[in-house]
């Protein structure tokens, strides 16, 4: 019901909005729950487990019962806290986990047989009969589970990540956090000051107290006044700090746009990643139930949050309002109701001698033992004395005592202490160095006293920093806190709830232990208390209390479980914003890319990079159409193809020709200038690394190239030998990948293309086999390497990345004028694969020098990365598999890479495995179908017949072992 | 976390990749296999406690630096270029 | 006391107030035949077959906390036989069939549910990796089906197909995998090892191995001295703590892995999927919470909690492959102690000390092992021979390189497996 006189929404500005289809109206400022609550509905969800009519519970992101679905399609947000999401005109939310109308759950047939659904039944049946349990049980528990629903399509909704930095974070903007900035701000601090409403001051909206003689929201809006004059607080509200991590890193969520309608320009939320020097923690507290029978009807809250609704958000959410309290602060709620002119029924405290603050009804050392109302609270039973009696009422404020909110004083692996004076935990001294609480969340519950401690906690932060403290006056404010007194649970019959987002009642928490789940890490488990969407906030104390009461320890032995982030749940599209689609990962283009799209090549990802499959010409619908073409060209005229990915690094140093012969198994040192090598990378442990080709260009310089998939990767190696482990040699070298745009020219009329593009030509005696030089093209400086991964006569050609798509157009067009033209990586692959060349397809990272047959190139004269480890026994075994080339010898002519080898009559099962298929292709070239794998000593069974099996693609094939080498064995085509 | 590196200042983790333990800067001598390079690739203490590790500023300078830091508590007592460090 | 829907029943109409502990809380004797240290998953899995197989039963499981209280209180629930390296196709396919039985066996619900693990690849030559890896499972008699682009799409309609960074090619699909209940399967181990006579002593903490020439002799324990003739040490991140008050050290670097969940959401996940182009894979809990994670944070760690950045890494690899779980929120995030060995692979073997044996190493995939690690483990206690699925779990193979079960091919960099 709303309240004259009352709130701090805007009521020059209705918004219109609607739940479970039916419309309603609130104001701009509403949160769903106080506009529903103004409308009068009290019903709002259903309970997890039992399906029970819940109402709201709090007035914050504590909530457990109110948890609804916004938005509609695949904008659909499931379990948003009615009690955060603030009204826009056409917000559409419905409520949850129900089957039918909220009205009307038909899975309310739950709360008929609880004592058959108590704490981990589940693990005790549902076994019988055997495969039961996935076709039938499962199924319908799944369906039963889970609270919201998401669609399978992303929602077009867009969030963002940031980063920020400040000298004092300031967490919370109540009284403790707005001295805490001031004082901070004052002296000279950049600050973040950051709240999880949309407005300042906290407590001090809702509670009705005087500061300096004034309201307190006076006060609060004369102290934002002065945290923006001093011009270095940046005022965060809507943003919730969700973890603390390392180096005083926070985690926050900002809630940019979630409370307006969706524009494209504004994101729904933004991720923050705060980088503090110093911060304050003055996140409050969080007042807990009272588990008596029956707590959980719609109408029974929070006191603290019914003086919320009352003064921030002028509703009632009652018109005839029992309070049940337990200490002196949930008093003031009754105070506050009255002075809006509601009806107060009475105050049920369980302590004795104790006086009103009011003009109400008071019962004292008197406790609810149960109440009525099933889809809203209509009448409370009270014990008091020896004697029960009724009260009509339809709201009760409930007030078990306050939780300091300590959260992110854990979340780096602290523990929490037990403070018998106010019956709950505080955070430990020191919990998190740099990170200073202050006020309620450390156990200060007067209002003095949380001013005072904001500036004191800053004053800590501001030493830290080396700055001089400037304090603001403290103003006059509330100095008793007030006194309490615990009351873990009412004994009476009838279930009590503790969890009520996971439907957890006291009994469960009994029963746990006397099951022998006793720790208090096993009854979470078991019960499943505290691990609901509310993460425990309003149960976990309890449930340790009555826990640590049914097996005899106290609550501090008992202890808590372990605080983890994140404070309140955070959207995974705004902790990963930005990664959706391409924006995982940074795209990579060569110079060609434009070019060889034109053509229609289809692209595909080597690493980060785009490099074409084939180029097809019009006609070809097939793309083995293509690439036959392609490997036929470049075998009888001449291709190019774009090989700029594969890594370039430039080296230079005196002892550039050492550290080669470091890092490569075979010998660099001896290589002249202008000459070019094969070499072979090893890991430290022997197995390979990397297999590349680096050219001499001069004394002390040499190019090394690298695959494409392991640039990154030999660079930091490199940095690593050269910085730790050889910082005797004299070397310095960069990667140069991106600098250079580089092409290979493969075919008999490789040279006869070159030689229309250099300004001088070369043949075959000035620019043999493996020589590179320094080149003119067309004018431009370049650089030429005769080498050849296609078994061609072949060059590779670079110019720098600025003339890359002019040189490529020009050679391609000059290529296709000589029968030849692009061809892309399919071709690629089947060249190479013809010639038995190597690629990470066979070096996969589980393969020596031994196994692909390059033992040879493992020097004897001189240390290198891996050598001693490449000597272990094990590495050098006959019966390791060893590369091979494989073709089909019988009817069925495919292979498959992923097929294993077996003997023709052996069974195709692990103990008979005697190898794999690591590339196939089909070899224009030869008419059939080649492969490359590796086979169990597998050079001493060249000219077997075996058989390959691939029951993934239901493919056998009888093959003849063969040398990997298919094609021009004698390597002269390269040398022409 | 955040690591200071000599050369950029103090860098947030994310531009960083670590390898391992100090000890890979003790590269045994001796180009067979042996006890002492077993112990290199493989054993570790592996205790509680503060260590010495080998991170790589990859994403900035591209120095490697010895960082001193506790594997309990994530708290960074120092950090070293590896060429000033040698085993 | 058995456990069935009528005793549920029964017990219901009783008030609940029937059932028996699970386990008792018996004090330490002052020595036993077998000492497990250890009672996390595997340590009580061994203790339960030790008993089960063996008739072992003078048998203590000494766990410094609460039973379960390591990796297997936190894990991503993943159960699966797709290893490609033998060694490990043998181990993982053993383990898959005790998965299988197990239910039945312990007379607990440990909520096995294999509905499948879908392995995405994103390139030609992943593909083909896959295809060993899939055809090795077939040869060793599990599961496996290779998915083009449009099997996925049936099965995963979810994906993001079109905008994604790295486009979806296919996926190598196990049946037969799928997930269980983590506490349910520590708790169905203790309670059938208990029900059996084997002692669980929790809140004991080990401090000392003693051990006289070169035999094992017992432990020192903040309860007291306990004496042994045989102790295995099963204590996942722990390992070289352990080990090195028996003067070993380990092929094993401790780290931190992060798990995450979101809030409880209908149905929306049916399979586990793995992405393959950046550590990520996820599937649905019975709760109804998207159970995720990725990769380690990549520094040796004992705290058990990750960094903020490799968690937006995890979720930003979630993100490009299906964009629709950026609706859920993400409710809790983990941290725990993995074991990472020298290859990523386990080491079940003896010690070069008499009676002390070690099982550890388990990296990031102990959970799977769960029944066949405790198998496994007592067999090679009870009889000192390894059990035929686990003949190459030795550590010795770091130093004689043969036969290293490398599956991830990264090489003797315990952080990158």
């Amino acid at each position: 019901m709303r309240l004259d006189g009352k709130g701090q929404i805007n009521r020059d500005t209705p918004v219109r909005f609607h739940f479970n289809g039916a419309p309603y109206s609130g104001f701009k400022g509403d949160t769903v729950a106080s506009a529903l609550m103004a409308n009068g509905v009290k019903l709002v969800g259903r309970s997890f487990k039992y399906h029970r009519p819940r109402g709201v519970l709090t007035a914050g992101s504590e909530e457990p019962n109110a948890l609804i679905q916004v938005g509609e399609g695949d904008a659909m947000l499931p379990n948003v806290r009615a009690t955060v999401q603030e009204i826009y005109a056409g917000l559409e939310t419905s409520s949850q986990n129900h089957i039918g109308p909220l009205e009307f759950d038909l899975l309310s047939i739950n709360d008929l047989v609880p004592n058959f659904l108590s704490a981990g039944f589940y693990y005790k049946t549902f076994m019988w009969p055997r495969g039961f349990w996935e076709k039938v049980y499962e199924p319908v528990i799944r369906r039963a589970a889970g609270l919201g629903r998401i669609t399978h399509g992303a929602s077009p909704e867009e969030n963002e990540r940031v980063f920020g930095f400040c000298d004092v974070l300031v967490i919370g903007g109540g009284p403790a956090g707005l001295m805490a900035a001031l004082t901070a701000a004052r002296s000279g601090a950049d600050v973040i000051l950051m709240e999880e409403s949309a407005d300042l001051g906290e407590r001090l909206l809702s509670d009705g107290e005087l500061i300096d003689g004034l309201p307190a929201d006076i006060w609060v809006d004369e102290t934002v006044a002065a945290l923006r004059d001093t011009g270095h607080v940046r005022i965060m509200t809507r943003t919730t700090a969700t973890g603390a991590y390392d180096g005083l890193t926070f985690g926050a969520v900002e809630r940019v746009g979630s409370h307006l309608p969706h524009t494209p320009d504004l994101p729904r939320e933004c991720f923050w990643r705060i980088r503090a020097r110093q911060a304050v923690l003055a996140a409050g507290a969080l007042e807990r139930p009272i588990a008596f029978p029956m707590n959980d009807r719609p109408g029974i809250m929070m006191a603290s949050a019914i003086r919320t609704y009352v003064n921030r958000y002028g509703v009632t959410p009652g018109e005839k309002v029992a309070i049940f309290a337990t200490n002196d602060d949930a008093h003031k709620t009754a105070v506050e109701l009255i002075d809006a002119g509601v009806d107060v029924v009475a105050v049920i405290d369980s302590r004795t001698g104790i006086q009103a603050h009011g003009d109400y009804r008071l019962h004292h050392e008197a406790q609810v033992i149960s109440t009525k109302g099933r889809r809203g609270l209509t009448e409370l039973t009270v014990r008091s004395g020896g004697s029960e009696f009724r009260l009509e009422a339809d709201c009760l404020g409930m007030s078990g005592g306050w939780n300091p909110t300590l959260h992110l004083t854990c979340h780096t692996g602290a523990r929490p202490v037990w403070n018998p004076d106010i019956h709950a935990f505080v955070p430990v001294d020191d919990a998190i160095k740099g990170l200073h609480p202050a006020g309620a969340c450390r156990g200060t519950f007067d209002t003095a006293g949380c001013l005072s401690e904001g500036v004191e906690a800053a004053a800590k932060a501001l030493k830290a920093l080396g700055k001089r403290v400037r304090r603001p006056d403290l103003p006059m404010a509330e100095d008793a806190a007030g006194a309490t007194s615990p009351l873990w649970t009412v004994e009476a019959k009838g279930r009590a709830w503790l969890d009520f987002a996971n439907d957890v009642t006291t009994k469960d928490v009994r029963q746990s232990a006397a099951e022998g789940f006793k720790s208090v890490e096993h009854m979470k488990r078991y019960t499943t208390q505290g691990m609901a969407p509310d993460q425990g906030k309003s149960s976990n104390i309890g449930a340790l209390a009555v826990l640590a009461d049914v097996t005899g320890k106290g609550i501090p032995e008992t202890g808590t479980t372990t605080y983890r982030p994140p404070f309140t749940p955070i959207a995974l599209a705004t902790m990963g914003a930005g990664a959706q689609g391409k924006g995982f990962a940074p795209e990579r283009f060569t110079t060609s890319h434009k070019a060889v799209t034109a053509r229609g090549a289809p692209m595909m990802e080597a690493g980060l990079w785009y490099r074409p499959s084939y180029l097809p010409l019009p006609g070809e619908t097939h793309w083995r159409q293509s690439c036959d073409r392609e490997v036929t060209m470049v075998r009888n005229a001449v291709g190019v193809i774009d090989v700029s990915t594969l890594g370039k690094i430039e080296i230079f140093g005196a002892d550039a020709g050492a550290f080669l012969d470091f890092l490569y198994t075979n010998m660099f040192s001896t290589l002249k200038p202008g000459r070019v090598r094969y070499g072979l990378m090893l890991r430290e442990d022997g197995h390979v690394m990397d297999d590349g080709t680096t050219a001499c260009l001069a004394p002390g310089h040499y190019v090394m190239t690298t695959t494409t998939a392991a640039a990154g990767a030999i660079m930091a190696h490199m940095e690593f030998v050269s910085q730790a482990l050889r910082p005797d040699l004299d070397v310095m070298f960069t990667s140069v990948t991106e600098q250079w745009a580089q092409f290979s020219v493969a075919g008999p009329r490789a040279r006869e293309l070159l030689n229309r593009v250099l300004d001088h030509p070369i043949d075959n005696q000035t620019f043999p086999f493996m020589q590179c030089g320094a080149v003119k093209v067309h004018g431009i400086k370049g650089r030429l390497f005769r080498i050849s991964f296609s078994g061609e006569q072949a060059y590779e050609i670079a110019v720098p990345s600025a003339y890359g798509d002019a040189l490529y157009r020009d050679l391609v067009a000059r290529a296709e004028a000589l029968g030849g033209g692009g061809y892309g990586l399919e071709a690629l692959n089947v060249l190479r694969i013809e010639k038995g060349f190597i690629t990470h397809g066979e070096i996969h990272g589980q393969v020596t020098a031994f196994d692909v047959g390059m033992q040879g190139m493992l020097s004897k004269k001189k240390d290198f990365i891996g050598k001693a480890a490449s000597t272990r026994p094990g590495l050098l075994e006959a019966d390791r598999e060893q590369l091979v080339g494989l073709k089909p010898v019988g009817a069925v002519k495919e292979l498959t890479a992923g097929a294993h080898l077996f003997d023709r009559d052996a069974e195709p099962t692990r103990l008979n495995d005697r190898g794999y298929i690591t590339s196939v292709a089909y070899s224009p070239t030869l008419g059939h179908f080649i492969g490359l794998g590796f086979l169990r000593d597998g050079p001493n069974r060249v000219g077997h017949h075996m058989k390959i099996v691939d029951h993934l693609r239901g493919v056998t094939t009888e093959v003849e072992i063969c040398d990997p080498v298919f094609f021009d064995p004698e390597g002269g085509r390269a040398r022409g | 976390m955040h690591i200071n590196c000599p050369h950029c200042g103090d860098r947030d983790q994310r531009e960083f990749s670590i390898r391992g333990h100090g000890t890979g800067l003790s590269r045994p001598k001796g180009e067979t296999w042996s006890d002492d390079w077993n112990d290199f690739l493989h054993i570790r203490d592996n205790l509680a406690g503060r260590i010495q590790e080998l991170w790589h500023h990859g994403g900035g300078c591209g120095a490697w630096l010895v960082v001193d830091r506790s594997n309990v508590t994530h708290e960074i007592f120092g950090t070293r270029l590896v060429s000033e460090v040698r085993s | 006391m058995r456990y069935s829907g009528l005793q549920v029943l029964w017990q219901g109409l009783t008030g609940n107030k029937g059932w028996a502990p699970v386990w008792r809380e018996p004090e330490p004797k002052p020595e036993y035949d077998i000492i497990i240290i250890g009672g996390g998953g595997h340590g009580l899995a061994t203790a339960y077959y030790l008993a089960r197989e063996h008739g072992l039963t003078n048998v203590a499981v000494l766990e410094k906390g609460y039973l379960g209280g390591g990796n297997v209180g936190r894990n991503t629930t993943i159960v699966r036989a797709n290893y490609v390296l033998p060694g490990n196709s043998e181990f993982y396919s053993h383990s898959m069939k005790l998965w299988e039985g197990l239910e039945a066996d312990l007379n607990y619900n440990i909520m096995h549910s294999q509905r499948g693990i879908v392995n995405l690849f994103h390139s030609d030559g992943q593909r083909d990796a896959y295809a060993r890896r899939g055809n090795a499972m077939i040869n060793q008699g599990d599961d496996a089906i290779l998915l083009d682009r449009e099997g996925c799409r049936k099965m995963l309609p979810y994906l993001d197909y079109e905008q994604t960074r790295f486009p979806i090619y296919g996926g190598l699909y196990h049946p037969r995998g799928g997930t269980a209940r983590h506490d349910a399967v520590t708790w169905g181990f203790a309670r059938g090892a208990d029900q059996r006579g084997v002692d669980l002593i929790q809140n004991c903490e080990v401090t000392g191995i003693d051990i006289e020439n070169g035999v094992v002799r017992g432990v020192q324990t903040s309860r007291g001295a306990i004496r042994a003739k045989k102790v295995g040490i099963v204590v996942a991140g722990r390992s070289s703590q352990v080990a090195a008050m028996a003067g070993m050290r380990l092929p094993v670097e401790s780290h931190v892995l992060q798990a995450f969940v979101t809030e409880g959401l209908k149905p929306v996940i049916d399979t586990v999927v793995t992405y393959g182009m950046g550590h990520f894979y996820i599937s649905q809990s019975d709760k109804g919470g998207l159970v995720f994670g990725g990769d380690l944070d990549g520094y040796s760690s004992y705290a058990a909690r990750g960094n903020l950045s490799m968690a937006e890494h995890v979720i930003e690899a979630g993100m490009t492959l299906m964009p629709m779980i950026g609706k859920a929120r993400m409710l809790r995030s983990w941290g725990g102690i993995v074991d990472m060995s020298a290859d990523g692979s386990p080491i079940i073997d003896k010690t070069h000390i008499d009676g002390l044996y070690f099982n550890g190493g388990w990296c990031y995939g102990g959970f799977k092992a769960t029944p066949a690690s405790g198998h496994c483990f007592a067999h090679l206690m009870a009889t000192d021979r390894p059990h035929n699925a686990a003949t190459r779990h030795r550590l010795d193979r770091f130093t004689t390189g043969r036969r290293l079960l490398d599956e991830e091919a990264a090489g003797s960099q315990h952080n990158l497996h």
